[in-house]
């Protein structure tokens, strides 16, 4: 070395006594610090939610499986797997046009994401539930010419309707984005790739494109799930009977507000916990083949299961 | 050496014209392949020969010029008497027929090894699986791979990566095949794996176009060689003549300087292609 303040260390016990397989843990002082605060203030928040009796935790008990409640989650719960799955439907359409050559497909798209992901959900969901007002019927026809069929708005947006057209439309316009992304993020080889393999453009995208974009893709999916999960409580304000409303309904009755938004907090943890544990899964089964160590790990399982 | 029989070239290139904006990449370009031949491309960078092969596979879009393979005009036909570009499928169906090799291998990375060579044959071309299956791995045996025909590319080598592409590429008995710098973004010591390969398949009867800068292989290995300056072809010659007798000053300069670049650190010689007859 030639560098001044380094000396070589010089073993001055020739005997071999240094092994450092025998070295202590370093004590790091300011972790211990912040050990000791975090300790405290979990502690502390315990201690709170036990001793403060308007919790009113056997009311909590009391509702937490009450057949209402569970329908109000159920909803909830569906609302979010339509949402989800419309929306990434629509999305992933979006997302393909918003990259298209073909300009007014690309502005089209643009124009649709633009607005949608630009008005707030709750605005939507009241906008598509008054419908009726804009245009009392619904009517399938030729542009400017005859009617096939046609029905009263009233009929067709329902609570349940309204919440599934606008979440879904919400939904798809952050899910465009999210898959746009995912499609840039695959390098233009693969594309020139399976060209070159004469893939049509269809097989292409689904199977080339696609399932490596979405290594890109489920990461910021699972937080959509969530977000979208938690954005259903918006529902209840066209009187949709989501877990919100469900619990609001109960309380406006009993009064008990906080015991019951605690039920519904409760649920809306367990699912969110859910469905993160479910995500982590999605995300390792997409990265396969672009990692080595991923690709290890699962040929050394099956070599343990053949063995 | 098979000497062509048939007259019409397998692949025919005549006034091609690609620009990129007001940048022209090629400017006029004319060469034909021969059944069976090997064509080197040769010349420095930026002279368009990538641009050459990735139009000929209709992955850029040409600004002039025609290009025919087997005598079929590829990505237009006249209708009514003008000329307009083919629909998709119809360029998916010309594709086929090629095969191409990238500078970056592209391989699929989410697939096995297996699947690379084996989705075209089976998806696009009807091939039955285990046909596929079998092709596959006769031709994993020939590139020297067929222990890794469940891995998955990443776990590759770059050598190894590009000779599964070589397979992916032939698999489906393609009448040409084009080689977009094969060579160019391997470590040294893996160049000659790839280039055996290539030699190998040359000496099977394939046609081939291969832009290069290993001149070993274009003197050893092609029966002709192409040499590209600013977009057009300045010297299109058998390869001894080459080699042994540049006509313009810029290809002796370059086969000059390139020579120079390569000396002490080259890969080892490919030797000259041995008599062919192996079928494809």
């Amino acid at each position: 070395m030639s560098d001044l303040t380094t000396q070589p260390v010089r073993n001055p016990f020739a005997d071999r006594s240094i092994d450092v397989a025998d070295a202590r843990r370093r004590i790091h002082p300011w972790r211990v610090v912040i050990g000791v605060l975090l300790a405290l203030v979990t502690v502390q928040i315990a201690v709170f939610l036990a001793t403060n009796e308007r919790f009113d935790w056997p009311v909590v008990a009391e509702y937490l499986f009450n057949p209402s409640v569970l329908m109000g989650l159920g909803m909830s719960i569906m609302l979010t797997v339509i949402g989800m799955v419309l929306g990434s439907i629509l999305g992933t359409g979006l997302a393909a046009g918003q990259l298209s050559d073909f300009a007014p497909l690309r502005w089209a798209c643009i124009v649709f994401v633009g607005v949608f992901r630009g008005v707030p959900p709750l605005v939507q969901l009241i906008f598509w539930y008054n419908l009726a007002y804009l245009l009392p019927r619904i009517a399938v026809g030729v542009p400017f010419g005859p009617e096939l069929f046609s029905w009263s708005t009233n009929d067709l947006i329902t609570p349940l309707t309204a919440a599934i057209i606008g979440l879904s439309l919400h939904e798809a316009a952050y899910m465009a984005e999210i898959v746009r992304a995912g499609i840039l993020s695959v390098d233009q080889g693969q594309r020139d790739a399976a060209a070159a393999m004469g893939f049509s453009r269809w097989h292409s995208f689904t199977r080339v494109v696609l399932p490596q974009a979405m290594r890109v893709i489920i990461p910021p999916t699972g937080s959509q799930v969530i977000a979208l999960l938690k954005g259903t409580s918006l529902v209840s304000v066209i009187a949709m009977g989501d877990l919100l409303h469900s619990v609001q309904v109960i309380y406006n009755r009993t009064y008990e507000v906080v015991p019951m938004l605690l039920v519904a907090v409760i649920w809306y943890l367990v699912v969110v916990t859910a469905l993160t544990l479910v995500q982590r899964r999605v995300e390792r089964h997409f990265s396969r083949g672009m990692t080595r160590d991923a690709v290890v790990r699962r040929v050394a399982a099956r070599t343990e299961v053949a063995a | 050496m098979i000497t062509p029989t048939d007259t019409t070239p397998v692949l025919q290139v005549v006034g091609l014209r690609k620009t990129y904006g007001d940048n022209v990449a090629l400017d006029g370009v004319d060469f034909e392949v021969h059944a069976q031949e090997v064509v080197a491309v040769l010349g420095p960078s930026g002279s368009g020969k990538s641009t050459l092969v990735r139009c000929i596979d209709q992955l850029e879009t040409i600004q002039g010029g025609a290009m025919y393979l087997d005598g079929e005009l590829l990505g237009y036909e006249v209708h009514n008497g003008s000329i307009r570009p083919l629909r998709d499928s119809d360029v998916q169906r010309q594709r086929r027929r090629m095969g191409m090799v990238f500078q970056q291998f592209n391989l699929f990375p989410h697939w096995t090894v297996l699947r690379n060579i084996t989705e075209a044959p089976i998806k696009v071309h009807g091939m039955s699986p285990a046909e596929a299956r079998e092709r596959a791995m006769e031709l994993l045996t020939r590139v020297g791979l067929a222990d890794k025909a469940d891995a998955h590319p990443r776990q590759l080598s770059g050598g190894q990566q590009q000779r599964v592409a070589i397979a992916r590429a032939v698999a489906a008995r393609p009448r040409i095949v084009l080689f977009d710098e094969p060579t160019s973004s391997l470590d040294p010591e893996l160049v000659d794996e790839v280039l055996q390969v290539m030699k190998g398949l040359a000496e099977s009867g394939m046609t081939m176009v291969v832009v290069t800068h290993e001149l070993e292989f274009a003197r050893n290995v092609a029966d002709r060689c192409v040499f590209m300056a600013e977009g057009k072809v300045i010297e299109d010659r058998a390869s001894k003549d080459f080699f042994a007798d540049p006509r313009s000053s810029r290809l002796r300069t370059f086969l000059t300087r390139t020579t120079a670049e390569h000396q002490g650190g080259g890969s080892a010689p490919v030797e000259k292609r041995a008599a062919s007859g192996v079928d494809a």
